[in-house]
This record gives C-alpha cells, sequence and structure tokens, in this order.
C-alpha cells in the first residue's frame, strides 16, 4: 500500500502548486491588469466614492428612488449573504409574503396585475435588473416625490432598457443603480 | 414557451455538438498517445510531473488501476479536511474566518473529492480563498481527472483484446489535468473575466448607497474557480448563491458559456469512446441517447415554468414572466429551463436558479434526471461508465430475448459482469431511498425542513439523490448544515463514487481480458436507432421502477395540490 500511497502524496502536492496556486494566481495577474474593472468586481464610483456594483442589486427604500426585486439575501440585498427565499410552489409564507408586496405595491398600479418581478425573490438576491413593466409601474410615485413630469421619467425609463443581443439572447431588463444614477442627474442642478 | 426561446436553446445544444466532436476526437488522440497541438508546449511539463512524483507509467491490471485511484483519493481527502480544520492559521483569510467544524469539514472534503460538490455551507461567509484555492479549485480538477481517467479505463476494456492491463492510472490523471481541463479553464476563465466575474485576493469591498446605506460586497478569485467548477461538472460555487449570484454569472452571455463549458466535456466523452473503440458510430448512439433526455427535460421545465404557479396569479400577479420565484431576470425562463437539466443530467450541480422554487413538475425533472444514474450526459468521464453499464445491461436484456449470448463491442456479456454491473446500479437506490426514509421519520432530521408538506419531502429525497449521485444542487429549503445530514450525506456522496467505481473497473478488468470476437449476422447492432430505443427505455424503466413510489408522494402529489390551491 505504501507504494501507492506515496506517489499518491507527491502528485497531489504538486498538482495543488499547478491548479491550487499557480493557475489562479496567474488568472488573478492577468485579471488585474487586462480586466481591473471586472476583475475587482465592477465597481461604480461618484466622486471617487465607491456607491455600489453595477452587477449587484441594493436595498432601496425611498420614494424617490426606483426599487428592485423583493430580496431573501441576509435582510435584503446583503452581499455578503447571497440567498434565494427557497420556498416552494405551495408554501404558505411566500403567499404571505407575496401578498405583502402586492399590497404595498397596489396603490400605484391600480387593479393591473403586477409584473412578476416585481412581487418574487431572485436566486441570489442581488438581482441588479427590474423589468420594464416593473419600472414603468414606479414612475408616478417618483415624479410626485422629486417633481418631476412623468413623461421625462418614462424617456429615462425607456433609455435605460437592456434589449435581447440579436433579438435573441437574453431578457428585456432595466439595470436598477444605472437607472437610480441617471435619475440624480436628473435633477442634481436643483437639488 | 416563446420562439426565441427554443432559439436559444437549440443554438446552444448545436454548438455544444460541434464543440464535443472535436473535443472528443482531441481526447482520443491524448489518450492513445498520438501527437496533438499541445504536446510541444505540455510534453515536457508532463514528463517533469511524473519524474518528480516519482510513478511509474507501465499498464496496470484493474486492481492496480483501482488501488492507485484509491489511494490518490484517500490522501486528497485527508489533506482537504486538514485544510478546512487549520484555516484559521493558513494564509490568505483576508476575512478572518474561523476553523470549519468536523462535521462539516468531513461532509464537504467528501463532498469536492468525489465531484459532488454539495454544499453545506455559504461560501463568502466560511471559507477563506486560501480553501478556496488550495483546497476546493485543486480538487474541481483532481476530481474531474480522477472521473475522465476511470472512463478512460474502462474504454480500454473495450478497445483492448485479451489484455491483462486498462492502462496507468498516474497517467491518465496527469493527461486528462494537463491536455484537457487546464488549458480549458485557463480559456474560461479569461472570457468570464472579460464578462465581468471578479479575480482578486481581496476579501469584499464595501460601498456606500445612494440613500447612505453601506452595503458590504463579498468577492474574491471567482473566475479562476468559476471556469473549472463548470468544466469539471463540480458546481461548487464561490457564493453561496452559486451560478444565480451576479458575480459567477453576470449577463446572458457568461450564462450562455457556463452552460456550454459544463456540457462539453461530458458531451466530448462518447465521441472519445467511439474514436477509441474505434467505431464512431458508437459513440454517437450514446451521445444522442443522452440528448434525447436533455431536450426532452429542457421542454418540460420549459413549458412548467413558463405557465407557471396559479396560486401566485391569482393573488394578482401578471403570469407572462413566468414562475420568477427564485430565478434572475437576466438569464430569462428558456435558459434557465437548460441550465436546470444540463446541471442534474449532468453531474454538476451549479444552479441559476433555485431549485428549491421551481414549480413541482419544474422540480420533478432535475429530481428525476439525478435518479436516472447521472448519465445524461453525466459528469466528466462518470457519465461515459455510468451509461456503458447501462449499455451492458441493455445488450443482456436484447440477448434474453432473442435467446442469445449477448455481446457488447465484440466483448461476451457472461454471467460474472452482469453480477457486478446490478451491484453498481444498486447501490444509488439503496442509499438514495435508505437514508430518505429513515430521514423522513426522524424528528432531527425533519427539523431541517423549511417547507411543509409534500415539499419537504422532495428536500430530503433531492439531498439524498444529489448526494449519491454526485450531483450537489439542492432543494435548499432543507438546512443541511447539521451532523445528521452532513454525515450522512458525506457517506452518501462516498458510496454513490466508488461503492459504484470498483465493481464498474472490475467489469472493465474482466472484459479487457477476454478476446475480441468479430460482429456475425447474429450479433446485435448497437450503433443504430433499435438500441438507441432499447437503452432510452432502460433508462427509463429502471428509473422509474425504482423512484416512482417516492416522486409520486413529493413532486407529482404537490402539483396537484398547487392546482387545487393549497398551501402549507
Amino acid at each position: 500500500m505504501l507504494s501507492y500511497l506515496r506517489p499518491a502524496f507527491l502528485m497531489l502536492i504538486i498538482m495543488t502548486l499547478l491548479t491550487g496556486l499557480a493557475y489562479p494566481l496567474a488568472i488573478t495577474g492577468i485579471g488585474q491588469l487586462a480586466f481591473s474593472n471586472q476583475a475587482n468586481g465592477s465597481a461604480i464610483a461618484l466622486n471617487n466614492k465607491v456607491v455600489g456594483s453595477e452587477l449587484i442589486g441594493q436595498a432601496w427604500s425611498s420614494d424617490k428612488y426606483f426599487w428592485g426585486r423583493p430580496s431573501a439575501a441576509g435582510k435584503g440585498y446583503d452581499a455578503a449573504a447571497s440567498s434565494g427565499s427557497n420556498l416552494g410552489p405551495t408554501s404558505k409564507a411566500l403567499m404571505e409574503r407575496i401578498m405583502a408586496d402586492v399590497k404595498k405595491l397596489n396603490p400605484s398600479n391600480g387593479a393591473n396585475p403586477l409584473p412578476a418581478d416585481a412581487v418574487t425573490a431572485s436566486a441570489s438576491g442581488l438581482d441588479p435588473h427590474i423589468s420594464p413593466a416593473f419600472a414603468l409601474l414606479q414612475i408616478a410615485r417618483i415624479a410626485k416625490s422629486r417633481g418631476i413630469a412623468e413623461p421625462q421619467l418614462s424617456a429615462l425609463v425607456a433609455t435605460h432598457i437592456e434589449n435581447p443581443v440579436l433579438g435573441i439572447f437574453g431578457e428585456p431588463r432595466i439595470n436598477v443603480l444605472l437607472l437610480n444614477l441617471a435619475l440624480d442627474g436628473l435633477t442634481s442642478p436643483n437639488g | 414557451m416563446t420562439f426565441v426561446g427554443w432559439s436559444q436553446i437549440v443554438i446552444l445544444l448545436t454548438l455544444v455538438t460541434l464543440g464535443s466532436l472535436v473535443l472528443g476526437k482531441y481526447m482520443a488522440a491524448v489518450f492513445t498517445n498520438k501527437p496533438t497541438v499541445l504536446a510541444p508546449i505540455v510534453g515536457p511539463l508532463e514528463r517533469s510531473i511524473n519524474r518528480l512524483a516519482g510513478v511509474s507509467l507501465d499498464g496496470q491490471s484493474w486492481q492496480a488501476y483501482a488501488l492507485a485511484m484509491l489511494a490518490f483519493n484517500a490522501v486528497g481527502f485527508v489533506v482537504l479536511y486538514g485544510l478546512m480544520r487549520l484555516q484559521g492559521i493558513l494564509p490568505l483569510n483576508p476575512q478572518g474566518f474561523a476553523a470549519v467544524s468536523e462535521a462539516l469539514s468531513f461532509n464537504t472534503a467528501m463532498s469536492f473529492v468525489t465531484n459532488t460538490n454539495w454544499q453545506a455551507y455559504a461560501g463568502e461567509s466560511t471559507m477563506s480563498h486560501f480553501v478556496q484555492m488550495a483546497g476546493f479549485t485543486v480538487h474541481n480538477f483532481l476530481s474531474a481527472a480522477t472521473g475522465i481517467a476511470l472512463a478512460v479505463a474502462f474504454t480500454r476494456a473495450f478497445a483492448r483484446s485479451s489484455a491483462s492491463t486498462i492502462g496507468n492510472f498516474w497517467d491518465d490523471l496527469v493527461k486528462s489535468t494537463l491536455y484537457v481541463l487546464l488549458p480549458l479553464s485557463i480559456i474560461v476563465a479569461l472570457a468570464y473575466m472579460a464578462l465581468g466575474i471578479p479575480q482578486t485576493l481581496q476579501g469584499s469591498v464595501v460601498a456606500t448607497t445612494l440613500e447612505g446605506v453601506q452595503q458590504t460586497i463579498s468577492f474574491g478569485p471567482i473566475a479562476s474557480q468559476e471556469a473549472i467548477k463548470q468544466l469539471g461538472t463540480n458546481g461548487g460555487g464561490f457564493l453561496n448563491a452559486n451560478s444565480a449570484h451576479p458575480f459567477e454569472n453576470p449577463s446572458a452571455w457568461s450564462n450562455y458559456l457556463s452552460i456550454f463549458a459544463m456540457l462539453v466535456v461530458s458531451g466530448a466523452m462518447p465521441f472519445m469512446f467511439g474514436n477509441m473503440v474505434g467505431d464512431k458510430r458508437q459513440g454517437r448512439a450514446l451521445f444522442i441517447t443522452m440528448g434525447i433526455f436533455i431536450v426532452v427535460g429542457t421542454g418540460l421545465v420549459y413549458w412548467a415554468e413558463t405557465a407557471g404557479n396559479p396560486i401566485i396569479q391569482a393573488l394578482g400577479v401578471d403570469p407572462s414572466l413566468g414562475n420568477m420565484e427564485g430565478k434572475e431576470l437576466r438569464f430569462g425562463q428558456a435558459m434557465s429551463a437548460l441550465f436546470v437539466v444540463a446541471t442534474t443530467g449532468l453531474s454538476c450541480g451549479a444552479v441559476n436558479a433555485m431549485h428549491s422554487s421551481l414549480t413541482p413538475l419544474g422540480g420533478l425533472v432535475p429530481l428525476f434526471m439525478i435518479q436516472l444514474g447521472e448519465v445524461l450526459p453525466g459528469g466528466v468521464g462518470s457519465g461515459l461508465y455510468g451509461i456503458l453499464v447501462i449499455a451492458v445491461l441493455t445488450v443482456f436484456i436484447a440477448g434474453l430475448m432473442v435467446g442469445r449470448t449477448p455481446d457488447y463491442l465484440g466483448k461476451k456479456i457472461e454471467a460474472k459482469e452482469m453480477k457486478l454491473a446490478m451491484l453498481a446500479l444498486l447501490i444509488l437506490p439503496l442509499v438514495i431511498l435508505g437514508f430518505s426514509a429513515v430521514s423522513a421519520m426522524l424528528p432531527a432530521a425533519l427539523s431541517s425542513l423549511a417547507n411543509a408538506g409534500p415539499h419537504g419531502l422532495t428536500e430530503i429525497l433531492y439531498a439524498y439523490s444529489s448526494a449519491a449521485g454526485n450531483n450537489g444542487s439542492a432543494f435548499a429549503g432543507l438546512n443541511a448544515n447539521t451532523d445528521w445530514y452532513n454525515v450522512t450525506l458525506g457517506i452518501s456522496m462516498f458510496l454513490g463514487r466508488f461503492a459504484y467505481i470498483v465493481p464498474m473497473l472490475a467489469i472493465a478488468g474482466s472484459l479487457a481480458a477476454k478476446t475480441k470476437v468479430p460482429a456475425s449476422s447474429g450479433s446485435f447492432p448497437t450503433h443504430g436507432t433499435m438500441f438507441i430505443a432499447l437503452l432510452t427505455g432502460v433508462i427509463l424503466i429502471l428509473g422509474g421502477l425504482q423512484y416512482f413510489p417516492s416522486l409520486a408522494l413529493s413532486p407529482i402529489v404537490e402539483h396537484f395540490q398547487m392546482l387545487g390551491g393549497q398551501t402549507f
């Protein structure tokens, strides 16, 4: 048996050096040189301060901003504790949560059915996107709290829709952080 | 379901088929020591590694091959366990994580050594960069390379005639890593970084949002691990949400690449087999059988998820997006469905949607795909030797029907091979149903459930299926980080891998020793439609007979309860 264990142990050490250290460190080196923005988390800075990552959703509670989807990551959009709700299709807890969200959003929507992403938690709890329908639904609230005309907001939303590449790959969606940054850009001259 | 959705699926599966053809031919050349494009660069490295490790490259009997494989995996397990237990005093630990508990270390070490990558922990809050790199990334390579090596050895049993050896484990292991997994990983990791996946030795960045709230964003050397996680059908994510996390899978493109990467090596294995046994049609028949299950399964999940959940729709939610609980907007229903089926048809276990929140029928498909034996197309290597064991059973059944001694590729299939094949095939149901039954009655096990009713039983059944099938995906409502689940799931992973491999290698040894007889008019052809239909039937009947009663009590009954509007 020892004749097998000795090469096994040596092989493990060699492979660890190669695939566990040389490989990830080399990739890290290339990444930091060639893709430094992506390799460091696609951070977005405003006035030299990091306000978030383009890829990671955030919790929004102010009426002045577009909100993201419900989140089951930590207490909501905890980017150090990604998670879905893992509630099943016949879960009472899931239905109660959805009912509460429907109630919260319905005044702005009248009796129309709500877009599904507005009341469902994403898989990671960090989904940075919402559907165009969910964005349009929030316009009345934001227009009122910021004192901006609704058509101006609709136009802003329209320019932020990311369409499928070649009409096939991906789904139409809007990045909430980028949209909210543009929203602040609209009104910043007047405060 | 939409035309655009199906277009995405069809284009991707076409690309996978083309990639598999090319890679299969290349791998056959690698393992038969023919010159390849990489040989001038990799050859010297290969020779120095073999010299440094002091291995002999002589042909091994099946027993010697098995012992070398077991010794290597045993050492790997012990070292990985030690790394986690000593995490607190090891370097590259920017978040200062403490040592991992005994039960969780046992479970996790077993998980990564067996290519399962079941994760009872959340990566971003438990494991240091050192453990992720020098532990997990290494075993992502080595468990996949072990799988490929075993599949190559099993292939030689059919390719050789009257042979006493089935190859050399060390040679196959090093070749799998250097010629196949490492070069592909480098390419995919570079593409991943370009698409937005982080690769840094920092632990996290703190952002202050526009509303003035602090958000700590965890990351690390993710791209390098993500590449081999998909290519090696490992599936163990750097972060808790796995391939649903925007840092593991930032866009529709990275999702496309992820599905391609997880399918292509396993898809190449049957073509490699065809090339090595000198009859490409044999490999093609196996590939088509695997493809049938992937396409039909994807269609089912896609349909069930776009139809959505009537209980949610009744609350005033627009059904047009389908069931969005536990799904990311950037992937869409079609590419989520294909990911769900690919990751369970393979023994990958990466997830880009939370399986626990799928509709009952959408969740039934991945569970059943795992239970069918992880051969569709299965883990890298393990899928090929898995489906070959079932193919041997299929020709035996065909032989019984017409009353002739069955043979597969000129090798007579006799009582000894059949006994060993049945032994291997019975391990999975024994482990899955046995442990599930005990857990369904044990209060300590039931307290881990997050969902009541039939969904709870599905969570348990899925956990043991995933562990024994070396898949690693989860119905993650189950809190599996308890002593009971850590230990029993660890045992399930061990049995599902090694209790299958040893009889399989014994079959290889027995077949290699037989003399190849040329095909006669009485031989049953194993490359045509008839064989594909029989093989498909045997896979379905085997799986159905073993698991249908338990499935009827879990996802199937839940489906009707959902239609009836019942909640738990």
